[in-house]
């Protein structure tokens, strides 16, 4: 009895290794089901918005913490530099971030009849990560403001997962 | 069901921007989320709003998952005229929210 279980058998190495490959198989599986888009993918949104168009900085500005204790509901504003007239207005902004599973996060519209180009919200955040907003004016243009945020819980880990 | 809660000023100076508040119980399910059994949890998202002015687009947003649940929105309008103001969400599975109220300009 004591010699079997200081010299362990081929039995027992197998299933060992069996638990070993398992432990991995649940690891892997974990990664996969935690996907998140990339800074590489956020690049690609932006561009099915902005197209070929340049995106300068400024004008914008995103009202974000800069440590968020929860990613489940992120409060945040964004507000644009511009007279609002018939002439010259915000058509929209689009907001993104880098990490979650999708790059998209919101687009608003406005018009000359906001008044002010100027929303609040709260968005979801997966990880610290690069929120950006983009502010597409009347005249084609785009400007952008970009905000690093640190996430100490968050979203859509919370639960379902082993 | 979902009972919106709108908040705007009801009497506004012709011309004065206004802020609207609004807020909208839904549960704004990612659809990236996975039950204890290990099924994908399907979508379920809010995925316009429209604003109208006495019938006028005044702003429109397009909701991803990455709206947090139970989504809030404030935004801006100039009072132009006394009327109605108006909002509807629609979203996954039918959903479909109306609410509107009434401001008078003076």
């Amino acid at each position: 009895m004591s010699k079997k279980e200081r010299n362990p058998t081929r039995r027992t190495i197998l299933i060992g290794a069996s638990c070993v490959a398992g432990a991995l198989g649940a690891q892997v599986l974990l990664t996969i089901r935690r996907a998140q888009a990339t800074p590489a993918t956020m690049a690609a949104a932006i561009r099915q918005v902005v197209g070929e168009a340049t995106v300068n900085p400024g004008k914008v500005h995103l009202d974000l913490p800069p440590l968020v204790e929860n990613g489940n509901t992120v409060p945040y504003s964004v507000s644009v530099d511009s007279p609002m007239t018939p002439s010259d207005y915000v058509k929209a902004i689009h907001v993104f971030n880098e990490k979650n599973p999708q790059s998209n996060i919101i687009s608003v519209h406005f018009g000359p009849r906001a008044g002010r180009a100027n929303f609040t919200s709260r968005m979801r955040l997966a990880d610290s990560e690069k929120v950006v907003a983009i502010a597409e004016m009347s005249d084609g243009s785009f400007w952008a403001d970009t905000v690093e945020v640190v996430v100490t819980i968050a979203a859509c880990v919370e639960d379902g997962l082993p | 069901m979902s009972a919106p809660l709108i908040n705007l000023p009801a009497h506004a100076k012709r011309g004065e921007i206004i802020a609207i508040k609004t807020l909208i119980s839904h549960e704004m399910e990612t659809g990236f989320r996975y039950s204890s059994s290990g099924t994908l949890i399907p979508r379920n998202i809010i995925t316009e709003f429209l604003c109208t002015y006495n019938g006028e687009e005044i702003f429109r947003a397009r909701f991803y998952p990455a709206v947090a649940a139970n989504p809030f929105l404030t935004f801006f309008t100039v009072a132009t005229a006394s009327g109605t103001i108006t909002f509807t969400w629609t979203g996954d599975n039918g959903f479909s929210e109306t609410a509107s109220a009434n401001i008078v300009v003076e």
